[in-house]
Parts: C-alpha cells; sequence; structure tokens
C-alpha cells in the first residue's frame, strides 16, 4: 500500500451499534491521521467507549465501516490478530494480569502472540518500563502497586506489541487526583513521539492541551467537532455548551 | 529392625493386642502391596479427575448448546448417583459388554480388569465434582482480564491456558482440595470389586488372623496419616500459588 502516507490510519464511516434493542452509536463517522492525537468527549452514556471499543473489535457494529490501514473490521472473516497487532488499548481499570509481574505483564503478549524471541523481548519491555518512569518495579505484582502505576505498566504492556494508534478508553478515570498526572504526562509524551491516539477522556484541560481534533459526543452522535482552541472557545451548539459549561 | 518387629510378637504373645502386618512377613508384604495400591490409584484418579474438570469447564463454555448439554448430563448423572453403584455399574454393566479377550492360557478374560474400571469410574465421579468447580473459578476471573488479553490479540486457547486457568486456579483450590481428599477417601470403594488396595488387604489379613478390632483401627489410622500428608501438602501448594493483592 504505497498510499500508506495520505490515507487516514482509521476511518470510521456511518458506523450503527446496538445493544439488543438500545441503538448506541447511530451512524458516527470520523477520520484519524497518523500521528494525530484524537478527544472524544460526551457525556456518560453517549457512547464514546462503545465506539473506541469498535475499532479494535472488542464490540462488533451492525452497520458501516471502520478501516484501520485499509483493514476492514466490520467483515465477518475479520483476522482479529493482524487487527489488534496494530491496535493498542488501554482501559479504565487498567485490566493488568494479576498473576504476573509488572515485567511479566509487558513480556506475555510478544512472545505468545507474536512468538518473539524472550531475551529479545526482555530487553525490550526493561526500555519500557524505564520509559514509563517504573525503574526498580518490575518484579512488582500489580497488587503491590499503585493505581497510576498499575496504568503505566499497562501503557508499557499495550507499546511492546508495537502498535500503529492507541486506544485510551477513560485511563484516568479510576484514579486518584494525584496519580492522574503521572499517566497524563506519560500519554503526553507518547503523543509528542507521534504516536497515534484515541482518548475518550474526561480531561478537559489535557484533551485542549494535547488533542489535535476534539469530538464531542451525545445519544450515540457526533455533534460537534474541531480543533481544541475552536472546539473550547467557538462551540456552536446549545448541547457543546450546555456540556462544556457543566464541566469547565 | 527385626527385633522391632519381634516386639509386636512378643506383644500379641503377653496382652492379646495381634498386629500380624507388623511381625508377620506375608502379611506385612501384603499391607504394603495394598498400600501401594492406595497410592497408585489415588494418584491415577487425582490426575484424571483433574483433566477431566478443566476440560469439561472449557466444553461447557463451547458455543455449541449439545456440547454444553452433554457436560452438563455428565453431571448430574455422576453427582446424582452413588460412587458405589457407578462402580458397579462399570465393573459389572459396562464391563460385561465389552469383548473377551484370550488370557494366554486358552481361557478368557475382561478386556479391563477391576483396577482399570475403578480408576474410570472413580476419575469420572470425582471429575463431575471438578467440572463444577473448575466452572466456578473461571466464571471469578473478572472479564475485563480476559478483555485485556483479547485486545493483546491472545487467541481463546491462549487466553484459557494463560489467563483463565492460572486465576481460577487459585480462586478454586479450597474447594479442589476438600474434593481430591474426599477422592482418596472414596478410593476404599475398589474394595467392593476386589482391587487389592488397602481396605481389602486389610479384610485378607483380619479374615486369616480374626483380629477386626484391631485391625479397623490400624485402617483409620493410616487413612488418617494417608489423607492428613495430602491436605499438608495441598496446603502449602495453595499458600505458594498466592500472589500478593489478588485474592
Amino acid at each position: 500500500m504505497t498510499t500508506n502516507e495520505e490515507m487516514p490510519m482509521v476511518s470510521i464511516k456511518d458506523v450503527h451499534k446496538s445493544f439488543g434493542d438500545l441503538e448506541v452509536l447511530k451512524g458516527v463517522s470520523m477520520d484519524i491521521n497518523r500521528g494525530e492525537v484524537i478527544c472524544i468527549i460526551g457525556p456518560s452514556g453517549s457512547g464514546k467507549s462503545t465506539l473506541i471499543r469498535c475499532i479494535n473489535a472488542l464490540n462488533d457494529i451492525q452497520q458501516g465501516s471502520i478501516l484501520v490501514e485499509g483493514q476492514e473490521v466490520n467483515d465477518p472473516n475479520l483476522d482479529k490478530l493482524e487487527l489488534r497487532k496494530k491496535v493498542g488499548m488501554v482501559f479504565q481499570q487498567y485490566n493488568l494480569f494479576p498473576h504476573k509481574t509488572a515485567l511479566e505483564n509487558i513480556m506475555m503478549a510478544p512472545i505468545r502472540v507474536l512468538k518473539q524471541d524472550k531475551k529479545e523481548v526482555e530487553e525490550t519491555a526493561r526500555a519500557l518500563i524505564k520509559k514509563v518512569r517504573l525503574e526498580g518495579k518490575e518484579d512488582n505484582y500489580p497488587g503491590e502497586l499503585s493505581g497510576g502505576q498499575q496504568q503505566r505498566v499497562a501503557i508499557a504492556r499495550s507499546l511492546a506489541m508495537k502498535p500503529d494508534v492507541i486506544l485510551f478508553d477513560e485511563v484516568t478515570a479510576a484514579l486518584d487526583p494525584e496519580t492522574v498526572n503521572e499517566v497524563l504526562l506519560t500519554i503526553k509524551e507518547l503523543a509528542e513521539e507521534g504516536m497515534t491516539c484515541i482518548l475518550v477522556t474526561h480531561e478537559m484541560a489535557f484533551a485542549r492541551e494535547v488533542a489535535d481534533h476534539i469530538y464531542f459526543t451525545d445519544r450515540g452522535v457526533i455533534v460537534e467537532h474541531g480543533p481544541p482552541t475552536t472546539f473550547f472557545d467557538e462551540a456552536k451548539d446549545p448541547r457543546t455548551k450546555e456540556f462544556l459549561s457543566q464541566i469547565l | 529392625m527385626d527385633s522391632f518387629y519381634e516386639w509386636f510378637k512378643i506383644l500379641y504373645d503377653d496382652t492379646g493386642i495381634n498386629l500380624p502386618f507388623l511381625y508377620d512377613s506375608y502379611d506385612r508384604g501384603r499391607m504394603f502391596d495394598g498400600f501401594l495400591m492406595t497410592i497408585k490409584l489415588s494418584l491415577l484418579c487425582l490426575f484424571f479427575s483433574v483433566i477431566i474438570g478443566m476440560i469439561g469447564a472449557w466444553l461447557q463454555n463451547s458455543p455449541l448448546k449439545w456440547t454444553r448439554r452433554f457436560v452438563g448430563g455428565y453431571i448430574q448423572i455422576f453427582r446424582n448417583t452413588p460412587p458405589l453403584v457407578q462402580l458397579y455399574f462399570f465393573y459389572f454393566a459396562v464391563g460385561a459388554l465389552l469383548p473377551k479377550i484370550d488370557n494366554g492360557y486358552g481361557g478368557e478374560m475382561p478386556l479391563l480388569g477391576g483396577f482399570a474400571w475403578a480408576v474410570i469410574s472413580l476419575s469420572f465421579f470425582a471429575g463431575a465434582f471438578n467440572v463444577e468447580i473448575f466452572r466456578s473459578g473461571i466464571e471469578a476471573v473478572p472479564k475485563s482480564t480476559v478483555e485485556a488479553a483479547e485486545a493483546l490479540g491472545f487467541s481463546r486457547l491462549q487466553i484459557y491456558k494463560d489467563i483463565t486457568l492460572p486465576l481460577a486456579f487459585r480462586v478454586m483450590l479450597p474447594a479442589l482440595n476438600n474434593n481430591l481428599v474426599n477422592l482418596v477417601k472414596t478410593t476404599t470403594l475398589a474394595y467392593a470389586i476386589a482391587v487389592p488396595e488397602m481396605l481389602y488387604e486389610a479384610n485378607q489379613i483380619w479374615s486369616d488372623n480374626v483380629n477386626v478390632t484391631e485391625m479397623m483401627i490400624f485402617m483409620l489410622l493410616a487413612y488418617f496419616f494417608l489423607v492428613g500428608i495430602l491436605v499438608w501438602g495441598m496446603n502449602r501448594w495453595e499458600r505458594a500459588m498466592k500472589i500478593p493483592g489478588y485474592g
């Protein structure tokens, strides 16, 4: 694919998703280019998390198309392994493997899924531990780490798979206020290095600082979107205005 | 050692407390063989029943309705009938239906002997409980942890092997230990189809020596210590499996 650089890395078109009778996404479209940082904000239950969970096929969709580097996600014969090699994910509750140490958590997927050499993987994992500033915590179990530390291990675990894009699903929502910043700092560094990031977040100041583009969702549709300065200072839609007035 | 054995002979002569499995070399051999047989039977049944539990719990999560029903039916049959009846069923009913084979002396003998049937029957009996125990452990593993593995590209089998089972194991160990202790005690039922395990050999000895009281006391103590060792080992294992900050 020679046009890789020009085409959007993730292209979402008219996506519909229902849980039973409840339609959560009612025709959502967005394009995310390589190296971009996208923040999706909106009230609870507006479908933000559902949307990003569709990108790596943790949720299936009923209608529409999601292309990740040209690979169609809404395809019954989808090669999930191929997709998930490209798309990393970090969760609200960290979801580390509690029976593995921090280092083992990071090493597991490259060894088991990518069948990489254990020695090389360990080198990479140690470098990643350093990158997320957790030196000395390699041999600690998740239960011995604080929320913020666990979340940074989770980010390193995702990075170990060398993904092209990472999904962040309200990754600071479960953290103590004082540890939120250490995680945000790690994400910010990733963004500055050019990692494509799609974040669902309630951290408005962070979104304003880091995002290239902000999407506001409500009741399953994208109400408004734009670059942070325009979005925060010149919101047009009354729903966006109301939401921002409550949260800022 | 000989004087140690001799002492029990004197004990018998002086007090009438008859422990021939200590002073008589023939009875000693019988008792020891019975002990080994009990160990062999227990280990094989422990092994197979755990395997059955693991596979059964995996099949219970199958997307195929009939696979799940089959496992459910198996559990109901083996949980709701007495193990002795199951043992007789396998040995006398199933055993009679199987073809006979040549015994090397021109006669015929059954395809499977009492020992093999005891292993099969008791493994399925304990296995039925193990399936339920494994299932409870698997259900205790948070769905979000499994999802994290999915998002990293793990396959269903890899998730079961690397994530679900190791975590489920820690949750279900106390229940599993209970069932395995029960299984070891249930091996005495093999006595009923003449498998020469410890209780069977003890019966042989008391028939020959008319020392029922002594043998019964000895049996109780022997099983108490045998199962005690198992429980001790299991408890150590439980402690070794503990992970900081989990469970």
